[in-house]
């Protein structure tokens, strides 16, 4: 298994990180997050149209650049460094994961290049975001392939050109294509604590859609182990944002005829801050190179999940606290990577879940 | 030069030279001169600059061949790690040999009664009479001293600079009727770290390691080889179960007195190792509670070693530099060790309260409980790792400090 970064995926993350720097300062984030599209279409073309940021993990036939679990990990990094608008992560992570693990080849050919170039923008539909054993029980699929059934929050369906659906009922659980704005479908708006990712309700009653792969409980796991260790590293691209702007604050902020940075509590406060992100960020690399090596320990994903959301959510915390009374406003931008964690440590399972689920997974395997 | 390459060419070197019937020296005479010694040294000193990777595939094969390495046991890696690294070479041709044979053991004299954390305030006493270094003082905290034949020591050679300039490093012969070495008992019983007293000991000119005024440097390099092992074990051999012949019972009795005092070590660790097995065999494996505690310390557990491993991979052994990123690793060590204890108490409930043979583990888990408080002092304290971290790998500045001027000066204990 790979235990360093390549040449390639070095240069990948350079070439990313430059891109999302210049197109996503603070500025540019609180920009799109005031509006509803919650994205610049502009910037979504560069990065996905003409950089391929969507396909990184596709195949080269289906339009990608061929890389895996790492690739698309490296790119989530950066995004969660810079607090990425835009439905990347719901249409290249979920979307694109869910079409590779569990899509018909016919299928996946038809719809995997326009997500892999941007022109097409997806979500996965998961009708529970707390663990993959309860999905598939609220949306059904009837014999005539119509769908009915509510999934609570789905990120950025507002602006989805297709919804891919996991839903139970004939035939078992399956992936199931709907185009955005099909008859009977119902996108509704939420009010989120996360301004810079946007969740619907989706509802369905009878909508037309394309059973297009089966879903068995190893592939709706498959592709939960994918998606958190991506958010995952969103998170610790969060967390590294959050702990290097903190530390950098408190080198330049005095009180007391000093720097604040000089207070041993506030230095050893960022020492153990640096060690738990250390280790997250050790065990999130790790998850993507088990999963593209389909080796090592079953419950990566589920590691790395559990320590980045704890790291990411510590870095938070101090990020508010060492800032003192500016660190509360609005006005100055922690709030904002701050609120990405508080969502990112949720979805798809809380900390604790994922250690209970690692847990699980680790006596089946004793 | 690959793993495969690495176990064939000890394999033969093995098959050719190792014998069961030959005195321990002799023995190991030959494995220097063949050198498969220490390979992770560098090619002038007995090695072949191996990563410490391709040493673990030559140990790998000691251990199948039920080969007797060279000796490793004890404080003798910092010994040789600091000659290597900045002693002349007139020091490396008389001391490391007789490191690797295990004619020589050695033990390390920093901390004092006044300092410890502030090793630097040091106030042994090193001077030059008649062309011998005379040394007075008191060491104490020194693990193996009473069985050590050389000693690692720090002492004041300037009263009258800043205090880290006025500190010299010094070889010592243990053997000598200045030096006496007493016991200490621990919190958890036994007797790995002594006091040391120096009442005009001698050390010879040549003996002094890295030039006089410049002890604090050479200092730092045996420590952070120090803090460095708390995260990665250097991967030496070791035989399992008792083997027939007469080298295995001389390495047996070295064993024996070098390792005794380190019986307890993987305890302070958090034998982590025990965890499942215990969580499993008491039941304990299905409490939710407890699920929680084991999953978040098996996450710290693997991350600490992925994190170690991508820094220390290709590192290898006699390099000068400094690395602060050695207090990252013996913090995660101790952060480790505490949620073990932890996760061992709620595994054991109220059995916890008892030791020996009528504990669990045959009094393994107890002395974990008891054991796991040192790791966080020995090798420099936990707070002291968190202001290197933040100083040297944050940059984020120092606060005040009341020890500058000359040393003669600053405040100390009585
Ligand atoms: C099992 C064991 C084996 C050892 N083996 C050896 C050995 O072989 N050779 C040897 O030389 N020494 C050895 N030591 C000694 C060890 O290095 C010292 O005990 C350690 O450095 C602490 O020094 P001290 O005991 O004087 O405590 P002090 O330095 O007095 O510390 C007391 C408390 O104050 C805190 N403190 C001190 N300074 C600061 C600061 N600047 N900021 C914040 N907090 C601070 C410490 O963290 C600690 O909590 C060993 C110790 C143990 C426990």
């Amino acid at each position: 298994m790979q235990t360093e970064f390549s040449k390639e995926q070095n240069l990948l993350r350079d070439i990313v990180s430059r891109a999302l720097r210049d197109k996503s300062p603070a500025t540019a984030v609180r920009e799109s997050m005031e509006t509803d599209r919650g994205y610049d279409p502009a910037v979504w073309q560069e990065l996905c149209g003409d950089a391929g940021l969507a396909g990184v993990h596709v195949a080269e036939v289906h339009g990608g650049a061929g890389g895996g679990a790492v690739e698309l990990g490296i790119v989530a990094e950066e995004m969660g460094r810079t607090l990425f608008c835009g439905p990347w992560f719901a249409s290249a992570a979920m979307a694109g994961t869910a079409l590779l693990e569990a899509a018909n080849d016919s299928d996946r050919e038809e719809l995997l290049p326009g997500v892999a170039d941007g022109s097409t923008i997806a979500t996965l539909v998961l009708d529970d975001l707390n663990g993959p054993a309860g999905v598939g029980a609220s949306i059904t699929s009837a014999a005539d392939g119509k769908l009915s059934g509510t999934a609570a929050m789905v990120l950025d369906a507002h602006v989805a050109d297709l919804l891919l659906v996991v839903a139970g009922g004939a035939g078992g659980l399956g992936l199931h294509a709907v185009e955005g704005g099909a008859p009977g479908l119902a996108v509704e708006p939420l009010q989120v604590v996360d301004p810079t990712r946007k969740l619907s309700r989706v509802a369905f009653s009878d909508v037309p859609g394309r059973r297009v792969g089966e879903v068995t409980g190893d592939t709706l796991n498959r592709i939960w182990d994918r998606i958190c260790s991506a958010l995952a590293h969103e998170m610790i691209g969060g967390a590294q944002h959050l702990f290097e702007t903190t530390v950098n604050y408190t080198k330049e902020r005095f009180q007391f005829g000093r720097p604040i940075g000089s207070f041993q509590a506030l230095k050893h406060r960022c020492a153990d801050l640096l060690l738990e992100i250390e280790i997250a960020r050790a065990l999130t690399h790790h998850s993507a190179r088990c999963l593209d090596a389909g080796a090592g320990e079953p419950w990566a994903a589920s590691m790395a999940k559990a320590a980045a959301a704890d790291a990411c959510m510590s870095a938070a915390r101090a990020g508010i606290q060492l800032r003192g009374g500016i660190g509360f406003t609005w006005e100055n931008d922690t709030h904002l990577w701050f609120k990405r964690a508080k969502g990112s440590e949720v979805l798809f399972g809380t900390p604790a879940i994922h250690r209970e689920r690692m847990m699980t997974m680790l006596e089946g395997a004793a | 030069m690959t793993p495969d390459r690495i176990r064939s060419e000890v394999s033969a070197w093995l098959d050719a030279n190792w014998r069961t019937d030959r005195p321990l020296i002799e023995w190991r005479e030959i494995l220097l001169d063949g050198g498969w010694a220490a390979p992770h040294w560098p090619e002038e000193w007995y090695g072949r600059g191996f990563t410490l990777d391709q040493t673990a595939v030559v140990a790998e094969v000691f251990r199948e061949k039920d080969a007797v390495p060279a000796a490793q046991v004890g404080p003798r890696g910092l010994a040789s790690e600091t000659i290597l690294a900045c002693g002349s070479d007139d020091q490396k041709r008389r001391f490391l040999r007789p490191i690797l044979t295990g004619e020589h053991t050695w033990c390390q004299l920093f901390s004092e009664p006044g300092s410890g954390s502030d090793l630097a305030g040091l106030s042994t006493r090193a001077e030059l009479k008649d062309g011998k270094w005379i040394i007075n003082g008191q060491k104490v905290w020194n693990t193996s001293a009473h069985h050590a034949d050389f000693g690692l020591l720090v002492a004041r050679t300037d009263w009258d600079v800043p205090k880290h300039q006025g500190i010299s490093y010094f070889l010592l012969d243990m053997r000598q009727p200045g030096v006496e070495a007493r016991p200490l008992r621990q919190m958890n019983g036994h007797q790995s770290f002594n006091e040391v007293f120096m009442t005009n000991a001698v050390v010879a000119p040549e003996d002094l390691i890295g030039g006089e005024g410049n002890g604090w440097h050479v200092a730092k390099t045996t420590l952070s080889f120090e803090r460095r092992g708390f995260s990665r074990r250097v991967r030496g051999s070791s035989i399992d179960g008792a083997k027939q012949g007469p080298i295995y019972e001389e390495y047996e009795e070295e064993l024996r007195i070098a390792a005794e005092p380190y019986t307890w070590y993987p305890q302070r660790e958090g034998r982590v190792d025990l965890v499942l097995p215990r969580a499993r065999e008491t039941g304990a494996i299905a409490d939710p509670a407890t699920r929680q505690e084991i999953a978040k310390l098996l996450c710290l557990y693997t991350g600490a070693r992925l994190a170690s491993d991508s820094a220390e991979a290709s590192r290898k052994a006699g390099t000068t530099e400094i690395i602060p990123a050695g207090s990252i690793g013996k913090l995660a060590a101790s952060v480790i060790a505490r949620q073990a204890s932890h996760v061992h108490t709620m595994i054991s409930g109220a059995d916890a309260m008892l030791s020996g043979p009528d504990s669990a583990a045959d009094g393994i888990i107890a002395e974990v409980l008891v054991s796991v408080p040192a790791i966080s002092i020995a090798g420099g304290t936990d707070e002291i790792q968190r202001n290197i971290i933040s100083e040297r790998v944050l940059g984020m500045p120092k606060g005040y400090r009341a020890d500058q001027g000359p040393f003669r000066d600053i405040k100390r204990n009585a």
